[in-house]
C-alpha cells in the first residue's frame, strides 16, 4: 500500500507563482518527485495553473490569482505532491553524439590531471553514464543532467568563462550538462555535440524534456563536422533509442 | 505597404508585447514589456488588443517616420518631449503621422520606458505566440534584436478614425510592495528588517534582465549558493556580494541565489519605471493583499477601453502643450483645473 510521502514546502514566489520545494539539495529522489508532480499537473489540469517549471529540487507553478488563490492551490499541490511517485512509463532515451577533447573540449586534459587519470579514462567514465534530464534552465535548451559518476564530481572553475561554444558538453559539481547556445559558463568543458537542444523553425523546437533519459556516444572530429552541418539544416542528429 | 521607419533610436529599444508563455520549462524566458499597463494604454488608444506588440523605447530619444501612407500611433509610459514635424504631440492621445511626417521624441523625463503603439499592430512572425524581442535567444520579430536606425516596421495604413485620449490613474511614489520569500528563511530577522527599512537606488548597470540595487549589504544566513530553482518577474535575489538584483522580463528562468522577496505583480511596471539613482523603499505585504492588488490591476487593464474619450480640440491643444512643456506662458495662464473632467 502506498504511504503518503513527506510533504514538500510550499513557498510563495510573489502573487502568481508557488515554489513546491522537495529538498534544499541536489537529490535524485527529490527530482523524481518534482518530475512526477510536473507530469501529474500536465495530466490533470488545475484551473488557473498556467505553466510549471521543474528544477532539481522544486517545481515552480505559475498561476492566475484571478482564477485560484494561494491557499486553494497550495492545498491541491500539497495533496498531489504526496502521492506515490509513479514509475516513468514513457521515458524517452536519447543517445547524444559528442566529440571529446582538443579544440572542442578544452578542459578535458586539465580535468584528467586534476583527477589523476588520463583523458581517455575521463571520456570512458562520461560515456558510461546513464543520465536523466533533471531540469532545463538558464538559457533555452540548457539541459542539466543528473547521474554523473561520483568520480567526476568537481567544483566549478574559479573564474567562469564569459563565452563558451554552442553545443558544449561540460561537468560542474555533481552535474553534467548539454548547453545549446553560446554563453557564459563556470563548468569544465569536456566536448561538443552537434545536437541542437533548441532550434527555431525545427519540429520539435525543443528536443529534450525534463525526465528524458540521455546517454552519450563519442564521435570523431570529422563526424562532428558532418553532423553539425546536418543539424544546422534542421536534422535532429541525436538518436532516439527508446520511447 | 505602409511602413514606420526608425530614423533614429537609442539603445534598449525593442518590439515588445505581453511576452511568450509556456516554454519556461525549456529555459525560454517570457520577455515582454517592462511596463504592461503603459503598453496596454498605448494599444487601446489605437484600437489594438491591450498587449499587442508595440515599440518599447528606452531612456534615450528616437525619431519615427511614416512612409507610403499615414500611420496612426499613440504614446504612453515614461513622459518625454514629443513633436510631429514641429507641432507638439501629446502622450496618452492617439495621433496620425501623414506620409513622410516624423515623430521625434526626447529623453525620458521621468521613468525609463515609453511605448509607441501603431494602429493595426506590427507585422511579424510570432514565435511561441509573441513578437517580443529576446536577443539572447535570437527571438523576436520582425527583428530578433533591439531596434536600430534604418529598421522598418510594416504596418497598416491609418484608418482615419477620430483621435482619442485616455485618462489613467495618477502614478504614486509609494514604496514598492513585495511578498517575502521564497527563500526569506536564508536571511535572519535583522537582515530582513534591513532590506525593508533601507533606502535603495537602482544602479545604472541595470537592464531588461535585472535591476541591480544600491544600498546596504544584505548578509545571508548560510552562504549565497542555493541549488538553482525557478524565478519569476520581480524575484529579488541576493548574490554573494549582498547587493540585491530584481529579476525583470528577460531574466534567466532559473537562478542559484537566495530570493529574499518578490515584487508584487501590480507594482512591477511602476518598479520598472523607477529611474536609476532615485531613492525608493520596499514594503512587505501579505499574500492576500498582493492578490487583491493584482485583481485591481487586472481590472484596470481590462477596463482601459472604458477610459478612452474623444478628443475635443481644446483638450488636444492644452494637453499637447502641457506635455510638450513648450509655450510656458501661454499654458501657465490657463488654470489646468478648468480643463479637468
Amino acid at each position: 500500500m502506498s504511504a503518503k510521502l513527506p510533504p514538500p514546502r510550499l513557498l510563495p514566489s510573489g502573487d502568481s507563482a508557488i515554489t513546491v520545494e522537495f529538498s534544499r539539495n541536489i537529490d535524485d529522489m527529490a527530482n523524481q518527485r518534482v518530475l512526477a508532480l510536473d507530469r501529474t499537473i500536465a495530466r490533470q489540469t488545475i484551473a488557473g495553473v498556467t505553466e510549471a517549471v521543474p528544477t532539481y529540487r522544486s517545481l515552480l507553478v505559475h498561476y492566475d490569482p484571478l482564477q485560484i488563490g494561494f491557499d486553494a492551490l497550495s492545498a491541491q499541490l500539497l495533496a498531489l505532491a504526496q502521492l506515490p511517485v509513479p514509475p516513468f512509463t514513457t521515458t524517452r532515451r536519447w543517445r547524444i553524439p559528442v566529440v571529446y577533447g582538443g579544440e572542442h573540449g578544452i578542459d578535458l586534459e586539465d580535468v584528467a590531471r586534476t583527477l589523476s587519470t588520463t583523458p581517455d579514462d575521463i571520456v570512458a567514465r562520461h560515456v558510461a553514464g546513464d543520465y536523466r534530464v533533471a531540469m532545463i534552465g538558464f538559457t533555452p535548451g540548457w539541459s542539466y543532467l543528473s547521474g554523473l559518476d561520483k568520480s567526476l564530481h568537481l567544483s566549478r572553475r574559479q573564474n567562469p568563462r564569459l563565452l563558451t561554444p554552442a553545443g558544449t558538453i561540460s561537468i560542474g559539481g555533481v552535474q553534467t550538462g548539454v548547453q545549446c547556445l553560446a554563453g557564459p559558463s563556470g563548468w569544465h568543458l569536456l566536448g561538443r555535440t552537434p545536437v541542437r537542444t533548441y532550434q527555431l523553425h525545427r519540429d520539435p523546437t525543443f528536443l529534450l524534456e525534463p525526465g528524458d533519459a540521455v546517454s552519450f556516444a563519442a564521435i570523431d572530429k570529422k563526424t562532428f563536422t558532418e553532423q553539425d552541418r546536418a543539424a544546422e539544416h534542421g536534422e535532429i542528429v541525436a538518436e532516439l533509442i527508446a520511447a | 505597404m505602409t511602413r514606420l521607419v526608425i530614423s533614429a533610436i537609442g539603445p534598449a529599444s525593442s518590439v515588445q508585447d505581453g511576452g511568450r508563455h509556456g516554454a519556461q520549462r525549456y529555459g525560454l524566458t517570457p520577455s515582454g514589456a517592462m511596463d504592461r499597463l503603459a503598453l496596454a494604454a498605448a494599444n487601446v488608444l489605437v484600437g489594438n488588443v491591450p498587449l499587442a506588440a508595440a515599440i518599447e523605447i528606452g531612456p534615450f530619444g528616437a525619431t519615427f517616420t511614416a512612409r507610403d501612407g499615414a500611420v496612426r500611433v499613440a504614446l504612453a509610459g515614461a513622459p518625454r518631449n514629443a513633436d510631429i514635424s514641429g507641432r507638439a504631440a501629446a502622450f496618452h492621445s492617439s495621433m496620425t503621422l501623414a506620409d513622410g511626417e516624423a515623430l521625434t521624441l526626447g529623453f525620458a523625463r521621468v521613468g525609463s520606458f515609453s511605448y509607441l503603439a501603431i494602429e493595426g499592430g506590427i507585422a511579424g512572425e510570432p514565435m511561441f505566440g509573441s513578437l517580443a524581442v529576446n536577443a539572447r535567444a535570437g527571438l523576436g520579430s520582425p527583428y530578433p534584436r533591439p531596434l536600430q536606425a534604418g529598421d522598418e516596421l510594416q504596418t497598416a495604413a491609418a484608418t482615419g478614425a477620430a483621435e482619442r485620449r485616455i485618462e489613467l490613474p495618477a502614478l504614486t511614489d509609494a514604496p514598492i510592495r513585495v511578498v517575502l520569500g521564497p527563500q526569506d528563511d536564508e536571511f535572519d530577522d535583522a537582515q530582513k528588517r534591513l532590506f525593508l527599512d533601507a533606502e535603495w537606488k537602482i544602479s545604472a548597470t541595470s537592464d531588461r534582465m535585472g535591476y541591480r540595487l544600491e544600498g546596504p549589504v544584505i548578509k545571508h544566513l548560510h552562504g549565497h549558493n542555493i541549488v538553482s530553482d525557478g524565478t519569476v518577474n520581480g524575484s529579488i535575489q541576493v548574490p554573494g556580494n549582498g547587493a540585491p538584483i530584481v529579476l525583470m522580463p528577460d531574466r534567466g528562468t532559473s537562478g542559484g541565489y537566495p530570493k529574499i522577496a518578490t515584487v508584487i505583480s501590480a507594482d512591477l511596471g511602476r518598479f520598472a519605471q523607477t529611474p536609476a539613482g532615485k531613492v525608493f523603499r520596499f514594503q512587505a505585504v501579505s499574500m492576500a493583499e498582493a492578490q487583491a492588488e493584482f485583481g485591481k490591476w487586472a481590472e484596470l487593464l481590462r477596463t482601459l477601453p472604458d477610459r478612452v474619450r474623444p478628443i475635443e480640440n481644446f483638450d488636444l491643444n492644452i494637453e499637447a502643450l502641457q506635455d510638450a512643456n513648450v509655450a510656458g506662458a501661454a499654458v501657465s495662464a490657463v488654470d489646468a483645473g478648468t480643463w479637468s473632467p
